[in-house]
């Protein structure tokens, strides 16, 4: 890593006090209860599969990323780096929109079409305890 | 360059996270992670959705703003000061690695009435069974199960129901005994989930606690170099600065492991 060459990049003010990363804490440990909160209120509610759970779903994700935003540029000092250096590690990372985007759409419709083409397939992981236990020892459980 | 490397490793990352999002779409039914993580280490069946992994989350933000403690006390100088804070460091990585043990020793060794080829058998969650599926509730299912089980399974059914009862006793009954003393009603009995969840969950997990584990050593090393006064000679604590910037990405995948895994 380190070979007595100092990296420039690296090099930044010192901040002054320990403040900054105490505030940054509690932010992370407030976000990470409200979050906890909302993953409870998922199971306390036991809300079916609509817009009000993709809604606590999508808070939940963004508070994430809130907190990976903390994370980076406060504990990582990335925020403090200079700009060029800043976007060679972020842009690469713009990847992730499409990656997330294709893949999830991929596995949804794989999904649909399985649906759609085998309905004893819908029948027999939709509808759980109507289900014979004989016919679901005749074929063993789905392949993934 | 420290960074680079983060980069490519939080494609690693992200690249198993989206396989395991694109498979568990690809499923009509996926296990609630509430009902899947609901125990804590000596609460016994005390149902504590998520309890224990709110626990290793903060000791793993805490381990992290100890390391910024230490990079800080590092802009100083200060050897003692960085000293004490890489030593909390370590320690919070070795907590977080123990409740790691814990809980996969707890996935795997647990016994889950679960139904399968028609009879019910008591199984953890593993790379090949997932005891998480839909409840069977067509009592009279489990009724037929439950006569075609084995007498270990019942005897264990039994105990676990009714605690006065010794297991030597039980064994002693006849089958169609111990499925009198079930209450076919109160019997929750699980269809198998999808296998996938174990491979991915003790993959990804095991994966980060590996990068855990590592990061502890590092942090070891690090310790030892401060104790022994190598950045002192040197001027400098850069070193500590990039041990730190890897502990600080450990921590960082933690927060999508836990999204992905225990949140969503």
């Amino acid at each position: 890593m380190e070979h007595g060459v100092t990296e420039v990049t690296i090099h930044h003010e010192p901040s002054s006090s320990t403040k900054r990363i105490w505030k940054v804490f509690w932010i992370l440990l407030i976000i990470t209860m409200v979050e906890l909160g909302l993953g409870l209120s998922l199971y306390a509610l036991d809300l079916p599969e609509g817009l009000r759970m993709h809604l606590i779903k999508g808070t939940i994700i963004i508070l994430s990323l809130a907190k990976a935003y903390y994370i980076v540029s406060v504990f990582m000092h990335l925020g403090d780096e200079i700009r060029n250096m800043i976007m060679t590690i972020v842009v690469p990372l713009m990847l992730f929109i499409w990656f997330i985007l294709a893949f999830l759409g991929d596995g949804s419709s794989y999904r649909n079409l399985r649906n759609k083409y085998d309905p004893y397939y819908k029948e027999r992981t939709t509808t759980g305890g109507g289900a014979k236990p004989d016919s679901i020892a005749t074929k063993p459980g789905g392949k993934d | 360059m420290m960074w680079y490397f983060l980069m490519s490793d939080s494609f690693t990352f992200g690249a198993f996270l989206i396989s395991y999002g694109t498979i568990r779409f690809s499923q009509n039914y996926w296990p609630a992670p509430s009902f899947v993580f609901n125990t804590f280490p000596g609460a016994g069946e005390t149902n504590l959705p998520l309890a224990f992994v709110s626990l290793m989350t903060f000791i793993l933000i805490m381990s992290s703003v100890t390391m910024v403690l230490a990079v800080h006390e590092g802009h100083h100088g200060n050897r003692k000061g960085v000293v004490k804070w890489m030593a909390w460091t370590i320690l919070g990585g070795l907590c977080f690695l123990g409740c790691q043990a814990w809980e996969w020793n707890h996935l795997i060794t647990g016994e889950h009435a679960t139904l399968i080829d028609g009879k019910i058998e008591l199984i953890g969650q593993s790379m090949r069974h997932n005891p998480w599926g839909m409840e069977v509730a067509d009592h009279a299912a489990v009724l037929d199960a439950l006569r075609n089980s084995s007498h270990e399974t019942l005897v264990k059914l039994v105990h676990e129901h009714n605690h006065s009862a010794a297991e030597g006793q039980l064994n002693a009954l006849s089958n169609d005994r111990l499925i009198g003393m079930l209450n076919s009603e109160n019997l929750r009995v699980h269809l198998p989930g999808p296998v996938a969840f174990g491979g991915y969950f003790f993959g990804i997990t095991g994966f980060h606690g590996f990068h855990v584990f590592s990061g502890v050593i590092i942090n070891v090393i690090m310790l030892i170099m401060a104790q022994t006064g190598v950045f002192e000679r040197r001027g400098h604590y850069l070193m500590i600065e990039k041990a730190g910037l890897y502990w600080h990405f450990v921590d960082l995948v933690w927060v999508f492991v836990f999204l992905c895994f225990y949140l969503v």
